[in-house]
C-alpha cells in the first residue's frame, strides 16, 4: 500500500492545481485574492445548486449578496454574529486537528456550553450584578470542556475512537437539551420548550449601536489571536504541533507526555466549543431552545479546513462562513429557496478541498489513536508506559 | 406480560435490521483496512432514493434505487480515499455532510418547501409458514419486511464467504498486511473499491430499509446517527458478520426499551430513552476497545 507512489498522475487535474494555487496564495499572504476565490466559489456552487434545483440564480445571488455583504448593517447584524460561534468552533476544531485528535463534536459541546451558560445566567438573574455575565460565559465554557472530557477519556484509558464518541455525545446533548428545556429550564408558563429569557446582567453587551453585533465576536477575535500566539511560540504550542506532526516520534523522543498533551488539547477544543455556546445564548438567543446551533459545530470543520489549521485563517474562514450562512438565510427569506443549500455549498467545498488539496490532519490520525489503544492496553495489564 | 415481551422482541428486530444491514457492509469495508466514516450520508442517500422512486417504482424498486444510492456514495468516498488517498475520516464526515445537506436540499425540492410528511407504499411485514406460529419468539423473527429476512440469509452466506473462500481471505489479507497481499498478487486497491461498494450498497439498502420497511416516510436527518452507530457495532461484533448481527441486536433491544418502559407506565422523561443507544454505543466501544484487534491495517494510508 504505502509503497505505491502517491498518485502521481491526478497532479495533471486541474482541481488539485486550483487547491495547489490556494495553499501556496495563503502562504504568500495573499489573502485577500484567496477570500475573493472562495466567495467565488461559493457564489457559483449557490448559482449551480439553485439552478440545478430550478430556482433563479441571479435572484438568489442577489439575495444572498444583500443578506451578507451587500450593506454595512447585513455585516454587522447577519454575517458577523453568525460568524462569531463559527470562528469559535473552527477554532476548536482547529486546535483539535493540529494535536491529531478528531474532534467532530463541537456541536455537543457548544449545546453543553450553551446549557451551562443559561443555566448559571438564571440562577445569577440581577442578583449577581455584573458577576453574572462572565461567571455564564466562563462555566459556558468548562461544560464545554466538560463535554470534551468523556470522549478525552475513553480514548486516553480505552483507546476509543473519538470520531464516534464525540458523534454519539452530539446526539446525547441535543436529547439532553431537550429534556431541559421541557423540564428543571422550561420557561416558568410551560407552554414553549425553552428557557425562560436572560436578564440584561447576563446578556453581552452590544458592540455598535444600530446592529447585533455583540462583544462575542471580539472575543472570538481575541480567542484567535491567542491561539495563534500560543501555537506558534509557546511550549505548550510546540507540543501540540509535534504531537500532531508524529505521536510515535514525540513519545521516543521522550519529549513529550502524549497522553496528558492531547487530553488538554482536548479539552481546551472543547472549551472553545462551550464558549462558542454560551456566547451565542448571552449575546443573540437570550434563551435556550433545541435548536439553538443550526449546525455549527459541524460547519466549524468547514471553517478550520479552510482556514488550513492555521488559528488566523481560521477566524477569516469564519466570517466567510458566517457571510455564506447569512446569505442563505436571506435567501430562504426573499427568495423562497431552501436555506439547507448553505450546508450542501460547505460540504462540497470540503469534498473539493479534500480531493485539491489532499488536507489531513497533520498527525495520522490512526497512529495516534494506535498510540493511544497500546498505551491503554499497556495500562490495562498493569504495566508501565515505557 | 407476553404481550409486552412480544413486542419488545417484535420492535428489536425492527430497529436492528438497518443496523445490521449497514454494519455488515461496514464489516467487508474494514476488514479490507478501509473505514467508511461517511456511513451515514451513506445510509441517507440510500433513505433519499428510496423514498423518490416507491411512489412509481414500489418496494422493489425503491430498495433497488437506495443500494445504487449508496453505490454513488462509495464511488465519492473511494475517489477521495482510494484513489487520492485523502485522510478517511476527514473525507467521510465531509461526505456525511453533504449527504444530509443535499438530501434535505433535494427532498425540499422535490416535495416542496415545508418538506411534508408524504405517504409512499411500504415493505408489508410477510409471515414464513410454520416457524412463525412459534410461541412468543415465532411472531417476532418470522412475520418480519422482506429486509429482514434478506439479513438472516446474509450473515451466513458472509460468513462463509470470510473464512471459507479464497476472495475472502484475499480480502483479509488485504486488510491485515497489505504488503504480504501485493506479494500474492492481489491488488490492494481493487479489493478495498469492491469491499467499497459493497458495503455502500448494503449502507443504502439500510436508508432504504429505514424508510420503506420502517417508517414509511423520509425526514431530514432521519439517519440519526445510525451510521456512525453501525460503526460501533462492527467494533463490538468484533469483525465478524455473525458477531455483528449480534451486536446489532443488542442495540435494537435498547432501542425498543422505550416501548417496553411506555407500556409498563413508567414515568421516565423519553429523551433517556432516545438518548440510550448513543450512551450504550460509548459503552460498548469502551468495552471493546483493546481488547480486540481490529484489522492490522485499518485506517492506513
Amino acid at each position: 500500500m504505502r509503497q505505491r507512489s502517491r498518485g502521481v498522475s491526478s497532479v495533471s487535474s486541474p482541481a488539485l492545481v486550483i487547491g495547489t494555487v490556494l495553499r501556496s496564495a495563503w502562504r504568500a499572504g495573499g489573502i485577500l485574492v484567496v477570500a475573493l476565490v472562495l466567495v467565488a466559489t461559493m457564489a457559483g456552487l449557490i448559482s449551480l445548486l439553485t439552478l440545478a434545483s430550478g430556482y433563479d440564480p441571479i435572484r438568489a445571488l442577489e439575495a444572498a449578496w444583500t443578506g451578507s455583504l451587500g450593506t454595512r448593517y447585513a455585516v454587522l447584524s447577519a454575517t458577523l454574529v453568525r460568524a462569531t460561534p463559527l470562528i469559535l468552533t473552527g477554532l476548536a476544531v482547529t486546535l483539535a486537528f493540529t494535536a491529531g485528535v478528531m474532534n467532530i463534536g463541537a456541536e455537543g459541546q457548544l449545546l453543553a456550553g450553551a446549557t451551562a451558560a443559561v443555566a448559571v445566567g438564571l440562577a445569577g438573574g440581577q442578583s449577581w450584578g455584573w458577576v453574572t455575565l462572565p461567571l455564564a460565559v466562563l462555566s459556558g465554557g468548562i461544560a464545554g470542556a466538560l463535554w470534551a472530557y468523556v470522549p478525552a477519556w475513553l480514548r486516553r484509558q480505552f483507546g476509543v475512537l473519538e470520531v464516534i464518541s464525540t458523534i454519539m455525545m452530539n446526539f446525547i446533548a441535543v436529547y439532553l437539551v431537550g429534556y431541559l428545556v421541557r423540564g428543571p429550564l422550561q420557561e416558568p408558563l410551560r407552554i414553549y420548550p425553552q428557557s425562560p429569557s436572560l436578564p440584561e446582567s447576563a446578556r453581552l453587551p452590544l458592540l455598535i449601536t444600530g446592529a447585533r453585533l455583540h462583544w462575542g465576536f471580539v472575543v472570538a477575535l481575541v480567542s484567535a489571536v491567542l491561539l495563534w500566539w500560543a501555537l506558534r511560540s509557546t511550549a505548550a504550542g510546540f507540543r501540540v504541533r509535534v504531537l500532531g506532526g508524529n505521536p510515535h516520534a514525540a513519545h521516543a523522543a521522550a519529549l513529550i507526555d502524549v497522553g496528558k498533551t492531547s487530553m488538554r488539547a482536548f479539552l481546551l477544543s472543547g472549551f472553545l466549543a462551550g464558549l462558542a455556546g454560551a456566547i451565542e445564548v448571552t449575546g443573540v438567543t437570550y434563551s435556550l431552545y433545541e435548536n439553538l446551533s443550526p449546525g455549527y459545530g459541524y460547519t466549524a470543520i468547514a471553517v478550520a479546513l479552510v482556514g488550513s489549521l492555521n488559528p488566523l485563517l481560521t477566524a477569516l474562514s469564519g466570517v466567510l462562513f458566517g457571510a455564506l450562512e447569512a446569505g442563505a438565510s436571506a435567501m430562504q427569506r426573499d427568495a423562497g429557496i431552501p436555506s439547507v443549500l448553505a450546508s450542501v455549498v460547505e460540504a462540497v467545498m470540503m469534498l473539493l478541498l479534500i480531493g485539491v488539496t489532499r488536507i489531513r490532519t497533520p498527525a495520522s490520525v490512526f497512529s495516534s489513536l494506535r498510540f493511544a489503544r497500546r498505551e491503554a492496553s499497556l495500562r490495562g495489564h498493569g504495566m508501565e508506559t515505557p | 406480560m407476553t404481550d409486552v415481551a412480544a413486542s419488545f422482541l417484535d420492535a428489536t428486530i425492527r430497529t436492528a435490521t438497518p443496523l445490521a444491514l449497514a454494519a455488515l457492509g461496514e464489516t467487508l469495508v474494514e476488514r479490507a483496512g478501509l473505514i467508511n466514516i461517511g456511513l451515514e450520508g451513506t445510509i441517507m442517500a440510500g433513505a433519499f432514493g428510496a423514498v423518490v422512486v416507491a411512489s412509481h417504482l414500489g418496494v422493489p424498486g425503491a430498495f433497488a434505487t437506495a443500494a445504487v444510492a449508496g453505490l454513488v456514495s462509495a464511488f465519492i468516498l473511494g475517489l477521495l480515499i482510494i484513489t487520492l488517498r485523502a485522510d478517511p475520516i476527514v473525507a467521510g464526515t465531509a461526505l456525511t455532510l453533504l449527504a444530509l445537506g443535499a438530501t434535505g436540499l433535494l427532498y425540499r425540492v422535490a416535495f416542496g418547501t415545508t418538506g411534508v410528511a408524504l405517504t409512499i407504499p411500504t415493505a408489508p411485514a410477510v409471515a414464513l409458514p410454520i416457524v412463525s406460529a412459534l410461541p412468543i419468539i415465532g411472531h417476532a423473527l418470522f412475520v418480519q419486511p422482506i429486509t429482514t429476512y434478506f439479513v438472516y440469509a446474509t450473515i451466513p452466506a458472509l460468513s462463509w464467504w470470510l473464512w471459507r473462500t479464497q476472495a475472502g481471505l484475499s480480502l483479509r489479507a488485504v486488510g491485515e498486511n497489505p504488503a504480504a497481499a501485493i506479494a500474492a498478487g492481489i491488488s490492494p486497491a481493487r479489493v478495498q473499491w469492491k469491499a467499497l461498494f459493497f458495503g455502500g450498497a448494503f449502507a443504502g439498502l439500510s436508508g432504504g430499509c429505514l424508510v420503506v420497511s420502517q417508517v414509511g416516510t423520509f425526514a431530514e436527518g432521519m439517519s440519526a446517527g445510525r451510521g456512525f452507530i453501525a460503526i460501533a457495532i462492527v467494533a463490538l461484533g468484533r469483525w465478524s458478520p455473525v458477531g455483528v448481527a449480534i451486536a446489532a441486536l443488542l442495540f435494537g433491544a435498547v432501542s425498543a426499551l422505550q416501548f417496553v418502559f411506555q407500556s409498563l407506565g413508567w414515568k421516565v422523561p423519553y429523551q433517556l430513552f432516545l438518548a440510550l443507544p448513543y450512551l450504550l454505543t460509548l459503552a460498548a466501544l469502551a468495552g471493546v476497545a483493546g481488547r480486540h484487534t481490529p484489522p492490522a491495517a485499518l485506517g492506513r494510508r
